[in-house]
């Protein structure tokens, strides 16, 4: 740009003996002419700002009248939620930029050889036109945990559905301390034998849970040679007596309850009426078990807690990769389309096969603009904020935390400019070095 | 080259803007009576929406007590990031509404000026809670213009109806009546534990109630420590209510993912999904705004339970304080405005606003639960918000995962302890 000659001739009529001198005057004027605008707008917005960051992380919250010295920097590396900050962004840098690369090169070769590859590409493309805090915020309502909220953990309940199916009564709890846990459903504590009786009060049932065509439960009625039972909704309103069936209380049918010998083995199993009634008909002399059966209670799949502290990055970095996937298989895209297609060709002809044309002749030509993408990525992972603020709940900040959300946090959150200016100041540590190779590509490239 | 040339058309439009916000002028008018009180003051605060259009009714009262002071106000989304950038770059706005005394605070020293000017008029005006909240060093600094009571419990009137209890009266009452709503098929207990300052509102209720009013007022200030008695046994209290995993919708993990609004809206949807919320008088917003429930048929709301043999006096609550960076006779013109029971009456008609003002009439809230809840934060017991005044290193963050830590193992009551004291220590130093 600055060599580049405006005329290269003395206009005509000039005098000769000055010609030299106001040659290079010009030349000089119409270089800071172009040059000054951009070293102007440069000082000011980057320049400057990063001398003032770099100084004012020297100093302590109440501005440049403290001094602190290295103070904010031993913050940065004592305090255990920037060290998490670090210790994440180390894990996206390793992984990510990587992952992006990867993926963008496996649809940029696909594109080359599907049909709809127009389309396919727009698909993939598209995210990259969306802004990434909006990607965030969309990935975080598909990422909630209640499968009727999060469309993730929807998709995964309507399978899991299928193969373990929920129960009638899923979040019923025995009414009386006498009822407790047993071969993952609810038995009663104490023996049966038979002509006894066995009353099963279940609660914690909404109102819409209870079976349709429940009537009111009925005590059951002792029988020679048979254990008979209810089982009912042992609640009405302000409570009740927990442990007797009382008017209001209706029967829960349908539930299956097991009897079981004094060995634990089961004998049999009855289904109960619409009062809730069952009977065990023919039972041998002896003390039984009366449960209701695991199968009533199986909880359906209660969702993936893909925002909680040990997912959440995993969950973060699958959001990023939706969204960038798409840069980096159009720029390696427009690599591919610049191999010299006599190449493959020479390589096919000896006898390569598709995997190794891939292998050794493909990739080796794009490893300069696979560098390019890689590099692009790790600086913009080094500064990335929008997709930590958007997706990880309060609870889970300090999981999913990265550096560029604790320069944010701690400077305008926590109104400490010092130690926000010393995490920015060491973002700028750690992008200098692949700043400085991208600049050498960059004059090898000129 | 036409990028820099496009780069520098956008800079050069930016600076164009910056230069015509610079440019405004502000100059200081001297004088006594009203219409000799000249200027213009500028002032910030997040009121946007209808909450602007009712502030700027209540500007026009002041207009026209002033005629000659132009007051501009404009709605910033959150007005200490804002104000931080704008001091830390010289250049803040006259006055400023912020949500927090730990935020007021962070500026005393940095260019803050004192409100004692109109201290008489405050002390007068306002319940003690709310001068203590706005003075620091002995000087006072924030003028609370709005408030809110935080001391109230929202719940679903026909889940309560259902499982036949009755709002309680008592902590025991409560627990008891959750464990009926329960066996009803409701959970009793909806906790917003994304959003950390739900929590600390709830410990600090029930702070306040057990250990009173003079404990409440040290632990604030960090003269007792957390790692206390008194604090250990409000994380006990605390822990009946978060630790009965079985009576929050979804369990402890899916309580930690709840966000303030839906704790709110998951209470009043068809069928709801818990019987009640603990939350202050602006969750009726979030219930007309977005449910169908109406008031008293839908949603009604009862004072936070007494613990123990606590008074009935003791109300938590926030508010917005209002700060002034630039002292002449029309910013403390306006402040005095605005301490004043007539321009916070300009705002409680129209609704959706707690005058911390006691003498606001309070005839002229539009509704009953309004009411009820400016009578709260008038009290004498009232106290503000803690962990809005301490620093907000502790009490707008720390704070925040250490509780959420606990709602996630309530069990560990001196691991939560230890870990609080930790951090407040490293926040006060």
């Amino acid at each position: 740009m600055t060599s580049t000659p405006i005329s290269a001739e003395p206009l005509p009529g000039a005098a000769a003996p000055h010609s030299a001198q106001q040659e290079k005057r010009r030349r000089t004027l119409s270089a800071l002419a172009f040059v000054g605008p951009a070293v102007f707008f440069l000082l000011v917005w980057t320049v400057y700002p990063t001398i003032y960051t770099i100084t004012r992380s020297f100093f302590g919250k109440s501005g440049f009248s403290s001094f602190v010295g290295i103070d904010n920097y031993k913050t940065l590396f004592s305090d255990h939620v920037i060290r998490t900050a670090i210790k994440n962004n180390f894990i996206w840098v390793v992984i990510v930029p990587f992952a992006v690369t990867f993926l963008g090169l496996i649809f940029a070769v696909l594109t080359e050889r599907i049909r709809w590859a127009t389309a396919f590409k727009v698909v993939v493309f598209a995210p990259l036109a969306i802004s990434l805090f909006a990607t965030g915020v969309m990935w975080r309502v598909m990422y909630q945990k209640d499968p009727s909220q999060g469309a993730i953990n929807a998709a995964v309940k309507a399978v899991s559905d299928e193969f373990s199916k929920p129960g009638t009564l899923t979040g019923a709890q025995g009414s009386s301390p006498k009822l407790v846990p047993a071969h993952g459903g609810i038995q009663l504590n104490q023996t049966v034998q038979p002509g006894g009786t066995a009353l099963l009060g279940l609660t914690a049932i909404p109102a819409p849970d209870v079976p349709a065509g429940a009537k009111q439960a009925v005590h059951p009625q002792p029988k020679s040679g048979a254990i008979t039972g209810v089982v009912w909704r042992d609640f009405k309103p302000g409570g009740g007596t927990p442990g007797k069936v009382e008017s209001q209380e209706l029967g829960l049918p349908g539930v299956t309850v097991v009897l079981r010998d004094a060995n634990d083995k089961k004998v049999q199993s009855a289904k109960t009426g619409a009062d809730g009634s069952f009977a065990f008909d023919g039972v041998g002399s002896g003390s039984y078990h009366v449960a209701i059966s695991k199968s009533t209670f199986a909880k359906g799949f209660a969702g993936i807690n893909w925002l909680g502290g040990s997912l959440i990055t995993l969950s973060m970095i699958i959001a990023y990769l939706w969204a960038s996937a798409g840069f980096a298989m159009v720029v390696i895209g427009a690599g591919l389309a610049s191999i010299p297609r006599d190449t493959l060709e020479a390589a096919r002809t000896d006898g390569a096969t598709e995997f190794q044309v891939f292998r050794r002749v493909t990739v080796p030509l794009l490893a300069p603009v696979l560098t390019v993408v890689l590099v692009t990525q790790v600086i913009g992972i080094l500064k990335l904020f929008d997709i930590v603020y958007s997706i990880a709940p309060g609870s889970t900040i300090n999981n999913a935390t990265l550096l560029a959300y604790e320069m944010y946090r701690r400077s305008f959150l926590q109104n400490d400019f010092g130690l926000g200016s010393a995490v920015a100041t060491f973002i700028l540590v750690l992008v200098i070095p692949i700043l400085v190779l991208r600049i050498r590509d960059f004059r090898r490239e000129v | 080259m036409r990028y820099t040339l496009a780069l520098i058309a956008v800079l050069a439009l930016l600076a164009a803007g910056c230069g015509g916000g610079g440019s405004k002028k502000s100059s200081s008018g001297g004088g006594g009576g009203n219409s000799n009180v000249k200027g213009s003051v500028t002032m910030i605060a997040v009121w946007t929406g209808a909450e602007q259009a009712a502030f700027q009714a209540v500007l026009n009262g002041f207009k026209s007590k002033y005629p000659s002071v132009k007051v501009t106000y404009q709605a910033q989304k959150d007005p200490a990031s804002f104000l931080s950038t704008a001091v830390e770059g010289g250049k803040p706005p006259d006055l400023a509404a912020l949500p927090a005394p730990g935020i007021i605070k962070g500026f005393v020293g940095r260019g803050l000026k004192p409100l004692d000017f109109a201290k008489s008029t405050i002390s007068a005006n306002y319940a003690p809670g709310w001068l203590n909240a706005g003075t620091f060093d002995g000087k006072l600094y924030g003028l609370f213009f709005k408030g809110a009571n935080k001391s109230t419990v929202w719940y679903n009137v026909k889940a309560f109806k259902d499982a036949g209890v009755t709002p309680p009266k008592t902590w025991d009452d409560l627990l008891k009546d959750a464990k009926t709503l329960k066996a009803s098929g409701v959970d009793a207990y909806s906790i917003g534990g994304s959003d950390g300052w739900t929590l600390t509102d709830l410990f600090e209720n029930i702070y306040l109630r057990q250990a009173g009013p003079d404990m409440y007022d040290k632990l604030t200030q960090h003269q007792i420590k957390w790692t206390d008695a008194s604090v250990k046994q409000a994380l006990t209290t605390m822990a009946q209510v978060i630790g009965d995993a079985n009576n929050i919708p979804g369990g402890t993990s899916q309580a930690l993912q709840t966000d303030f609004p839906t704790s709110v809206t998951q209470v009043f949807t068809s069928p709801p999904k818990a019987g009640m919320v603990f939350e202050g008088d602006f969750v009726a917003g979030v219930i007309t705004s977005s449910t169908k429930a109406k008031a008293k048929t839908d949603f009604d709301v009862f004072d936070f339970p007494q613990i123990g043999s606590s008074s009935s006096d003791a109300v938590l609550g926030g508010g917005d304080g209002v700060v002034m960076f630039k002292d002449n006779p029309a910013t403390e013109a306006l402040i005095k405005y605005l301490a004043s029971s007539d321009a916070q009456e300009i705002w409680a008609k129209r609704g959706g606003y707690t005058a911390p003002n006691k003498n606001v009439d309070p005839s002229v809230y539009p509704d009953a639960i309004t009411r009820a809840a400016a009578q709260g934060i008038a009290k004498s017991g009232f106290r503000f918000d803690m962990s809005d005044q301490m620093p907000a290193a502790f009490g707008s963050d720390a704070e925040f995962s250490d509780l959420q830590n606990f709602l996630k193992n309530p069990k560990d009551v001196n691991g939560a302890a230890a870990q609080l004291e930790a951090d407040a220590a490293k926040a006060f130093k």
